[in-house]
């Protein structure tokens, strides 16, 4: 058994720098070179340039506080929000006292930054994301900052309308995921609306 | 030994198990069961708890850790209650037995010889390899085997059974039992068992339990038990700590007592199983005693439980001892009633039971009475193996029946001719099964007798509920293939081997083996014994030689051949019992952990009291009823325990899903009803 | 819950088990040393590895010798990883120059990923290099679940084989499960999440100037700076091989490791894809599917009301939410917009009930019940699906203790599709099966009193035990997700996280691979009426009985002051 296990000692070393050399090093590799070449956009980051300079990524939200924005959910990343070096989520319980004081602070946020609405206010923009960097928000939290923008941007509702209209996406498929609408994506646009109407 | 069924609560027997309940809390006997073992520590721990919470540093209040503590005092003593009341009915057997196995004097002979010079010693001081001279009237002083003489033998102090039995020198009847009386004649025997290792002392230490080893399965339950305690254990004793964090997390209640984590602990833990596993072990035992069979160890009775294929001896035990005569058949141009005719005056004076059945079915069938055979001049020729015929020469006839070929040339001699017709009758006979008697009257055929193997009556039933139980039966039989098979057929066995000898029935024993099966078989003889040492659970006679004997792992006392059968229902049975009782023991934690775990956390989260699915009036009553009925469960299944649960010749599927039924949803239902039935008792007398 | 959100989740489950069968023959021809469609081109790959390590192809092991070499490949990965992590700072692809890790967090991952477990006390994206990314995490994540798929293997060829002591060679089975199972469902998989938008780059991490900065009190901050990575590789094997460590902090809930619905529907095949079909291979391995089906029907008994259980209390409104105004059904606080309440209830189902692990929401805010799913699935031990190889033959170390019970019931010793179950057999199956509760008890209850361990918690009351239960039941059944808001970047729960996780992993391991030596070693016994049938509905109830009480009745005490007493709270019971 003792030279046994010697002799494995041998075959051990080997197995693992292999294995190490072809899972770790020529797997990402040859992934990251049929990525590159199919999905250069996409394995890069959905980023976004203007004026060759990357403004943020499609996927990785921003944190937007003008009026004249739309603003996308609360987020609990530690430094500050949507601080894409740290995501994270708040783990705040539903039993947590800390967490009901949240949620209402930012229900009288939402409330206060946006008087024309008194109808319920939808679930995502009061509660903070998983990731602390989510993307998106719901066509009706989106909706229901359509009067704020329009009046801060002088433009009628019915263009904010039809731009959420534009980049509202359906479920995949029909079927899979959530419908949803991403606000980085809305605020580029409503800034080429604004840019255009100027 | 006389085996009365004993009433399960026999008063004497009852009487010393109550008694030996209290005797067995030594700590010596308690850690022998793991299980239990460490109810002992809980009940020594409440019970200084108890100490102290009179003394003044009472963690919960002195009346309740009185009442925990007493309750967990009785769970021990039921259990303890139950082994004692196996034991006791062993003990019993075997008191009878020791009144058998009084000091005798020994006629010891200085060599194997009647006129030897006799010296008279005590049967303690006798050795194997002595020669000892017994006559009748006198007991035989130890195991031994008879070197000369023919002697009857009262073995009722072994078998029970009162009707003397033949025991004689050389074949497959020389072993005499130590203990047994000798009714009439000599013999000289040799002493093959040194005395304190005699078959009686074995069977008294085997009926008592004081050499019972764990089975393998018991072992193999014992370590599930062990481990499912260990977790419970650590189940409980890791509450405190949550508990404690509880408390100051929710900042209310008090951290959850030592006395109701141990009440909890004792609960949950395996005990039912664990108070009676040794009980059933022991009932076990005791029902093979009652079928009259001796176990050599409490694996062959387990052993016994899992074998798949049987191997009976045709004589005996699927057919009736002896062939039958069943049929007339006449040859050409000779009635039915002149060959019944023939064959009777043939067999009149043939008293082996072949002879006697022919006379019987010319009486019955051709209704010719029985002629005495002097009245009418006829003088009975007897078979011999020369001729190899029998027959009776009348004035003017002589009739000879006989095998067809000691006919056929008895016929040539006499100048007559075998008819080929006649022939055709014989082959036509043989190919059923049957044996052909050849009759013949001076040099002409008559006609064949058919005789015939009987089989049992039921036993095609019952080998087909043993392959319902899994189990295939092979007949073995000296006969040639012909005929073995025909009766294999009718008795619907699976499989036979004919031509037996004791070499080929050990060579088919070994290829069951090898394929993985588990034999069973039974034997007498002494050219039985290697068989029998290969088989897995071989069954000697105790009629059989004492080489049998020692090579079988079970002595069936009644000589039964069929016997197998029921010991295999006895094996089944024994693991059955534990199977149940451990499922039911488990499935009970659910309904325990519904009683006290509201009641344990009340104080810190009163929400929890959700859980009180039984609305168990307070409190402490709800963790007093679970401890309740613990203890009183261990009582209420004692019955079953050493009767055993019952068993049906059904297949594995079925009885599985019957006694998941009973034993599983039972044993899930039943501590909710009683436990809250001992609450609403408590509450009712006001211990609250 | 919508009616779309049925639809879903039937149509995971049916994709799931539609794969099973084609996937379960693949990887029995694989462990039967067959060919399989694939050895045309890895043939000659395979050949080379053993050529190079020098194993000979030939050679069989004993029980002995392959749980050495296990164990021996398993020592050699925990210390290249801890190795890696301790000197990275100094070796390549380390764009953004993180330090190097702390000794106590080394430990406890490389522990985390060579057993499987893939508890995560670091965040990946502000602390790990490219390097230590792919040839450490990526790595292990291959040869951890291999080892797992190679240790059922010897396992499944004990009770196939008879009258021998030999159970394969360990780098023959280690060898063949990358080369032919993982490795290129890894390379399909990652190439889809990459079109989905999971990144796949070398690129150091980008700066993005914001077109809206934020102003906080002290300084305003004008750009986002975006991680990068080779992402989209270590996702797939993650998911894959059930390690389910994450590439960045939050796991699958980051945009990047898990962008679109469609990603997120391609992850969670492939966390139950290969532990379901391996019941499959385990059928045609014994030569009896029924088998192989009838436990995979007994995990989906478990799995499904559990499941259904964590969907329906996610997807309720809470009194506290709709009093404020806020149009609620079900809590989306630590959800994703994209991913939804249902998708992260049912995900959170299937990676306890396999020990994945991997997380695209955060549990710590689901509501009590909908923590209690994840604990009570780790709870059954980890072998409803559970990991790659351990999930299976962690359960079929139940099905010994079920077959005995159900033995004992019938009458007969014990057996196991003909393998005889004795003492020993019973000795090692209770090891394997009660080893886990009580690392996860006593692990809990220590942390609960001491002071390190009581101040990581991030919920106050009921749920803050949840934490620390979760935490453990995690470590214990190498499951590797958490509730999060327990701060385990200790040098308690680091330290002690680490022995619990090895405890966990090889407690159950050895016993298992000692059944498997003591297995083969028997004679077949032929089946008959008297046989107990272990593929009936019967019998399925009565495993998932024996697992019940060995899992989740030990926890019960445990169970009641976490999450059922915080849910009985929520629903306003007040006792008496």
């Amino acid at each position: 058994m003792v030279t046994f296990i010697v002799s494995q000692f041998k075959i051990v070393v080997r197995v693992v720098i292999l294995f190490s050399i072809l899972t770790g090093i020529i797997y990402p590799f040859v992934i990251t070179g049929i990525a590159q070449l199919l999905f250069p956009w996409r394995s890069n980051g959905s980023m976004i340039t203007h004026q060759g300079k990357p403004i943020g990524s499609l996927l990785i939200g921003q944190y937007f506080t003008q009026d004249k924005y739309f603003w996308g959910r609360p987020s609990a990343t530690s430094r500050f929000p949507y601080d894409s070096e740290y995501s994270s989520g708040s783990n705040l319980a539903l039993t947590n006292p800390l967490q009901i004081q949240h949620v209402k602070t930012q229900v009288d946020h939402w409330k206060a930054s946006n008087p024309e609405q008194n109808g319920l206010i939808p679930m995502d923009l009061v509660t903070a994301s998983a990731s602390g960097l989510d993307p998106e928000i719901s066509p009706a939290g989106a909706y229901y900052q359509v009067s704020r923008i329009a009046k801060a941007r002088k433009l009628s509702e019915t263009e904010v309308n039809n731009l959420i209209q534009r980049l509202r996406k359906k479920r995949t498929f029909l079927i899979f995921g959530e419908p949803r609408i991403n606000v980085f994506e809305l605020n580029l646009l409503l800034e080429h609306l604004n840019s255009k109407t100027e | 030994m006389a085996v009365k069924s004993r009433s399960l609560w026999d008063k004497k027997i009852f009487r010393i198990a109550l008694r030996d309940a209290f005797l067995k809390l030594s700590p010596l006997n308690q850690i022998r069961n793991p299980v239990m073992f460490t109810v002992y520590i809980a009940s020594l721990m409440t019970s200084w708890l108890f100490l102290r919470a009179i003394t003044g540093r009472a963690e919960a209040p002195p009346d309740f850790i009185l009442l925990i503590s007493l309750w967990l005092w009785f769970t021990l003593l039921f259990a303890n209650f139950a082994e004692a009341m196996a034991e006791g009915r062993g003990k019993a057997q075997a008191q009878e037995l020791r009144k058998s196995r009084h000091e005798v004097t020994a006629k010891k002979l200085s060599k194997p010889s009647r006129d030897a010079k006799i010296t008279k010693v005590m049967s303690e001081e006798l050795r194997i390899g002595d020669f000892v001279l017994v006559e009748a009237g006198d007991i035989i002083p130890c195991d031994g085997e008879i070197i000369e003489g023919i002697v009857s033998v009262n073995e009722s102090a072994v078998t029970g059974e009162s009707a003397p039995v033949i025991r004689e020198s050389g074949g497959d009847r020389s072993a005499v039992t130590g203990g047994t009386l000798v009714i009439s004649d000599w013999l000289i025997m040799r002493i093959t068992a040194d005395p304190g290792h005699t078959f009686l002392d074995k069977m008294i230490s085997l009926v008592e339990g004081a050499k019972r080893q764990k089975t393998p399965n018991e072992l193999a339950l014992t370590i599930l038990l062990s481990g499912l305690t260990i977790v419970f254990l650590l189940v409980c004793s890791t509450m405190v700590a949550f508990s404690f964090y509880s408390v100051s997390a929710n900042g209310s209640g008090q951290v959850i007592s030592l006395t109701v984590v141990i009440a909890l602990f004792v609960c949950l833990a395996p005990t039912t199983i664990g108070g009676l596993l040794s009980a059933i072990g022991i009932a076990g035992m005791d029902r093979m005693i009652q079928a009259n069979v001796i176990a050599q160890s409490g694996r062959a009775v387990e052993a016994a439980g899992d074998i798949d294929t049987l191997i009976l001896d045709k004589t005996g035990t699927i057919t009736l001892g002896n062939r039958q005569a069943t049929e007339f058949v006449p040859a050409e141009n000779i009635t039915v009633e002149a060959l019944a005719d023939a064959a009777q005056l043939s067999s009149l004076a043939d008293e082996t039971p072949e002879g006697r059945s022919i006379v019987i079915l010319a009486k019955e069938k051709y209704g010719l009475r029985g002629r005495n055979i002097s009245s009418i001049g006829a003088t009975f020729i007897p078979f011999t193996a020369q001729t190899r015929m029998s027959g009776a020469n009348l004035p003017g006839r002589q009739i000879r029946k006989g095998a067809a070929e000691a006919i056929e040339s008895y016929i040539n001699e006499q100048g007559g001719t075998f008819p080929l017709y006649v022939k055709s009758i014989v082959d036509s006979i043989a190919s059923r099964g049957g044996t052909p008697l050849v009759v013949a009257e001076g040099n002409k055929v008559l006609g064949v007798i058919c005789l015939k193997d009987i089989v049992k009556g039921g036993i095609a039933e019952r080998f087909s509920e043993l392959r319902k139980m899994g189990i295939r039966t092979i007949m073995v039989t000296g006969d040639n293939p012909k005929t073995a098979a025909a009766i294999a057929a009718e008795a619907r066995v699976d499989d036979f081997l004919a031509n037996a000898t004791p070499e080929n029935k050990l060579v088919l024993i070994r290829r069951l083996q090898s394929e993985g099966r588990l034999v069973a078989m039974t034997g007498d003889g002494t050219n039985d014994a290697p068989a029998l040492a290969q088989a897995d659970v071989a069954v000697a006679m105790n009629t059989g030689t004492q080489a049998a004997k020692e090579a079988g792992n079970l002595v069936d006392l009644d000589s039964n051949p069929t016997k197998l059968i029921e010991v295999v229902e006895i094996g089944k049975q024994l693991l059955m019992t534990r199977g149940a009782l451990t499922t039911f023991s488990i499935a009970n934690d659910i309904a325990k952990y519904f009683a006290i775990l509201p009641a344990a956390f009340a104080s810190t989260y009163p929400s929890l009291n959700a859980l009180n699915i039984m609305h168990l009036s307070t409190e402490r009553n709800a963790i007093l009823s679970a401890v309740i009925f613990n203890a009183l469960i261990i009582v209420f299944l004692i019955p079953l325990a050493l009767k055993g649960v019952k068993y049906h010749r059904v297949s594995a599927s079925k009885l599985l899903r019957n006694n998941v039924l009973i034993y599983g949803f039972g044993g899930l239902v039943i501590p909710f009803l009683g436990i809250k039935l001992i609450d609403l008792v408590l509450f009712s007398i006001g211990l609250n | 819950m919508k009616a779309l959100d049925c639809v879903q989740i039937i149509f995971y489950l049916t994709v799931v088990l539609a794969l099973v069968k084609p996937l379960g023959w693949y990887m029995a021809r694989v462990y039967e040393g067959q060919s399989c469609g694939l050895d045309y081109f890895l043939g000659p790959l395979e050949r080379f590895i053993y050529r190079c390590c020098g194993v000979s192809s030939t050679e069989q092991m004993s029980w002995k010798k392959y749980l050495s070499a296990l164990l021996l490949s398993n020592l050699f990965g925990i210390l290249a990883l801890y190795t890696l992590q301790r000197l990275q700072i100094y070796l390549p692809l380390n764009p953004q120059s993180f330090q190097n890790i702390s000794s106590n967090l080394a430990f406890n991952t490389a522990v985390s990923f060579t057993t499987n477990t893939n508890w995560q006390a670091y965040s990946g994206e502000s602390s790990l290099s490219y390097l230590t990314q792919m040839l450490g995490m990526t790595v292990q994540n291959f040869l951890s679940a291999a080892t797992g798929m190679s240790l059922l293997a010897a396992l499944i060829r004990g009770i196939v084989r008879f009258d021998t002591d030999r159970l394969g060679n360990f780098w023959m089975d280690l060898t063949r499960s990358i080369l032919y199972i993982l490795l290129p469902l890894s390379i399909i998989l990652s190439i889809a999440l990459a079109s989905q938008g999971v990144i796949q780059n070398f690129k150091p991490y980008q700066s993005a100037s914001l077109i809206d900065p934020i102003v906080l009190e002290n300084k305003t901050v004008t750009t986002q700076k975006i991680p990068m990575g080779p992402v989209a590789s270590q996702v797939a094997i993650k998911q894959l091989g059930s390690n389910g460590g994450g590439y960045f902090n939050v796991n699958s809930a980051h945009p990047f490791e898990n962008p679109t619905p469609l990603s997120n529907f391609l992850e969670i095949i492939a966390i139950l894809l290969i532990p379901a079909s391996l019941c499959y291979t385990f059928g045609v391995m014994v030569g009896d599917k029924r088998q192989g089906w009838a436990i995979l029907l007994a995990m989906l008994m478990l799995f499904l009301p559990l499941a259904g259980i964590s969907l329906y209390s996610e997807n309720q409104s809470h009194a506290e939410y709709t009093q404020l105004g806020i149009e609620s059904s079900g809590s989306l606080e630590g959800k994703e917009t994209r991913i939804g309440i249902s998708n992260s209830a049912f995900w959170s189902a299937a990676t306890t009930a396999t020990s994945n692990g991997s997380v695209n929401s955060m549990h710590d805010s689901f509501t009590p019940l909908g923590t209690f799913v994840p604990i009570l699935l780790m709870h059954f031990g980890e072998v409803i699906f559970g990991g790659v190889g351990s999930g299976l033959y962690g359960m079929l170390m139940m099905i010994i203790i079920a077959v005995f019970v159900a033995g004992l019931l019938v009458g007969r010793t014990p057996e196991y599709l003909g393998k005889k179950i004795e003492p020993y057999e019973m000795k090692m199956a209770t090891v394997a099966v009660l080893v886990m509760p009580l690392t996860v008890l006593i692990s809990t209850a220590v942390s609960v009193i001491y002071s390190e361990g009581v101040h990581a918690v991030g919920n106050p009351g009921a749920h803050g035990f949840s934490e620390i239960l979760y935490a453990w039941s995690s470590m214990g059944n190498n499951n590797g997700s958490s509730m999060a808001g327990l701060n385990a970047n200790n040098p308690f729960y680091t330290t002690m996280g680490g022995i619990i996780m090895l405890i966990g992993r090889y407690w159950i391991a050895i016993p298992a691979l000692a059944i498997a030596g003591s297995l083969v070693k028997k004679k077949k016994i032929p089946t008959s009426a008297g046989t107990l049938l272990t593929h009936t509905p019967l019998f399925m109830f009565l495993l998932v009985s024996v697992m019940f009480i060995l899992g989740a009745l030990s926890f019960f005490p445990a169970l009641a002051l976490g999450p059922i007493v915080e849910q009985l709270n929520l629903w306003g019971f007040h006792g008496r």
